[in-house]
């Protein structure tokens, strides 16, 4: 794409002005017809594998033989659903997976901005080599100590309960060092000097200043936390039983229900049901998730 | 009692409240971060330390916990050919998912980058994938790459071509499953190299453009070379993230651990059929302490790869690090 206005023709021997100048640096800016095709191409690629398991889930299982593939959604959905719900017990995995996620998120949320608090503007003896060690336990993948801790859960009987979910997941080192990185430059200390001159306690100034000034970091955390606990596998694949499923247990379940040839339009109908919760929160708070992975987000 | 005198106070005369006043803002902050480390503690790095412990011992399937036998899980599973196999295989899928999906994740980055029309619109579709779970994924694309129907079989139909025996040949099980990764993460890292693509200062650009630098070039000398560690950032969870993958060829054929031949078990799947089906705990742990050393060498090897990678062309950019470097240089 080409500028509209047109150039005045510059003599080579004049230096540049300001505005041909920025003019011709905004040139970095302006995306060309390519940019276009190229997000048009990866919207394409993101949608295409969910538009199709919705066209599926809308159709007979023999559809997946047609040549060329289906594209275009039919009218079994509705029956196809009711058959996986029917299967494998969604609406119990659904009120399951809601509260294992909200108490995690909850937890997490009020945890990490306790410690990220006192961490950003506290100031106490030893506070730094605390802090790396919290950085530290962020690179150790907690997924190397699930051999003793599912001993743990055997021995304390809590397997096939929402507690064995639940517990592991109170605390996240990186929730800490989240909450901390936005703290740090989102209170001035001035606010807690002024707090501690008026006489308020260490809880007051934390309940009074440090949570309203915390809370859209709060929302963000608590969002990723749902997500991230919405979607473990693992974990819950060893401690929750087929008769007390997470979401995702249900629908790996739904998976395997048929040996190797499943009911290919139930499962994908399924795979939409696990996936309707997050979407819905997702076309609310994306605004959010994308604010909070473009602020140093990482995997949590 | 007023503020200002209280500020003039000396130590020996401090009133009651203020004493409770300095215990208070003394321990609190030991109360506020105790939680995570006593949780943490229990939760994370006892479990993590105890795996050593179970290692070192032999485990039966009925009797449980045996006798006391050294490192000989580890050296068992080290001349475990089928260790080795998953090994292997985790490897081919790391690399196919991590190596095109940051080139991805990097074009796609660039390109947001512009003054892109209804720029929230296409940011929150290149994240839509990052919203289905890993289970959801693999159950969609265990359909997409199914070898007797499906859309990839029709197309290849279509086209005359022999269809690809997705769930039986080694390689293209890898590439189904790598898509798999690449397909749900690559728009959460384009976000992330966005955002440090954003903060580099445009009269960077500026300046190179009036320096006759083309766009590529600026891409080239400018945008690579500054958002270098995020990129190594982003590199390390990859790897971190990548050697652990677990649900998908778990799913890819729900019925077995990574294929009928073990031509797509992955080392997390391997351990998880030692410690679940079987029981072994010791071999289990001794597994996973290998895969920790794993992710650390690998996450080592790849810092070190980035860091010349990504430095080669920075020599020309001179940071305000590197310029008090050689500032100080006359000095040192």
């Amino acid at each position: 794409m080409t500028s509209t206005i047109t150039r005045p023709p510059v003599a080579p021997t004049r230096p540049l002005g300001r505005e041909e100048r920025r003019r011709k640096a905004r040139f970095y800016d302006r995306p060309g017809w390519l940019s276009y095709a190229l997000l048009v191409v990866f919207f394409i690629a993101a949608v295409f594998p969910l538009w199709w398991s919705f066209v599926m889930a809308s159709r007979q299982a023999s559809d997946i033989n047609a040549v060329p593939p289906v594209v275009i959604p039919g009218p079994n959905f509705i029956e196809n659903v009711l058959k996986a719900f029917a299967t494998v017990d969604f609406a119990k995995a659904l009120l399951n997976s809601l509260i294992i996620s909200g108490a995690i998120a909850v937890a997490v949320v009020f945890f990490s901005t306790l410690a990220g608090f006192a961490f950003a503007k506290l100031k106490f003896r030893g506070r730094n080599p605390l802090m790396v060690t919290v950085i530290a336990t962020m690179a150790i993948p907690t997924q190397l100590g699930i051999i003793p801790l599912f001993m743990l859960v055997s021995e304390l009987k809590l397997a096939n309960s929402l507690w064995a979910v639940i517990i592991p997941g109170l605390v996240s080192a990186f929730g800490v060092f989240f909450m901390r990185q936005y703290l740090v430059d989102t209170i001035p200390d001035e606010l807690i000097e002024a707090a501690r001159m008026d006489g308020a306690s260490m809880w007051g100034t934390f309940w009074h200043v440090a949570i309203p000034a915390a809370r859209p970091a709060m929302a963000v955390l608590g969002l990723f936390m749902f997500m991230a606990a919405w979607t473990d596998f693992l974990w819950p694949l060893l401690v929750l039983g087929p008769k007390n499923p997470s979401v995702q247990t249900a629908l790996a379940a739904l998976n395997a229900s048929g040996g190797h040839t499943p009911d290919y339009s139930m499962v994908l109908a399924g795979a939409i049901i696990s996936i309707v919760p997050l979407l819905i929160l997702f076309l609310f708070a994306g605004k959010q998730l994308i604010a909070g992975i473009m602020s140093g987000a990482v995997k949590g | 009692m007023s503020a200002v005198t209280a500020g003039r106070r000396t130590g020996t005369q401090l009133t009651f409240r203020q004493k409770l006043s300095n215990f208070d803002y003394k321990f609190s902050p030991y109360l506020y971060v105790a939680p995570f480390f006593i949780l943490f503690a229990l939760l994370g790095a006892f479990p993590i330390i105890y795996t050593v412990n179970v290692s070192l011992y032999d485990w039966d399937l009925l009797k449980g916990q045996g006798d006391f036998i050294g490192f000989e899980n580890y050296l068992t599973t080290l001349q475990d050919p089928f260790f080795w196999n998953a090994f292997g295989n985790t490897i081919s899928i790391f690399l196919l998912s991590a190596v095109p999906q940051l080139v991805m994740a990097t074009i796609i980055a660039a390109v947001l980058d512009q003054a892109i029309r209804a720029s929230t619109f296409w940011r929150m579709s290149v994240l839509l994938p990052y919203i289905a779970a890993p289970v959801a994924v693999a159950v969609i694309f265990t359909q997409v790459f199914n070898q007797f129907g499906g859309p990839i079989t029709g197309l290849t139909e279509l086209m005359g071509l022999e269809p690809i025996r997705w769930g039986y040949d080694p390689f293209p099980a890898h590439i189904a499953i790598a898509t798999m990764v690449n397909w749900r993460w690559t728009g959460y890292n384009a976000l992330i190299l966005l955002a440090a693509m954003q903060a580099i200062p445009r009269d960077m650009y500026e300046s190179a453009a009036l320096d006759g630098a083309g766009r590529i070039r600026r891409f080239w000398s400018i945008t690579i070379p500054m958002i270098r560690p995020t990129m190594i950032f982003v590199i390390i969870t990859a790897t971190i993230g990548g050697l652990q993958i677990f649900t998908e060829p778990k799913l890819f054929d729900g019925q077995s651990n990574g294929g009928a031949n073990r031509q797509f078990q992955t080392i997390v799947l391997y351990l998880y059929e030692m410690a679940f089906p079987r029981r072994d705990f010791g071999r289990a742990a001794a597994t996973a302490w290998i895969l920790f050393l794993i992710i650390v060498l690998i996450g080592l090897i790849n810092y070190a790869i980035s860091r010349t990678i990504a430095s080669q062309d920075i020599s020309r950019v001179r940071t305000p690090k590197r310029a008090a470097l050689t500032a100080n240089g006359v000095r040192r």
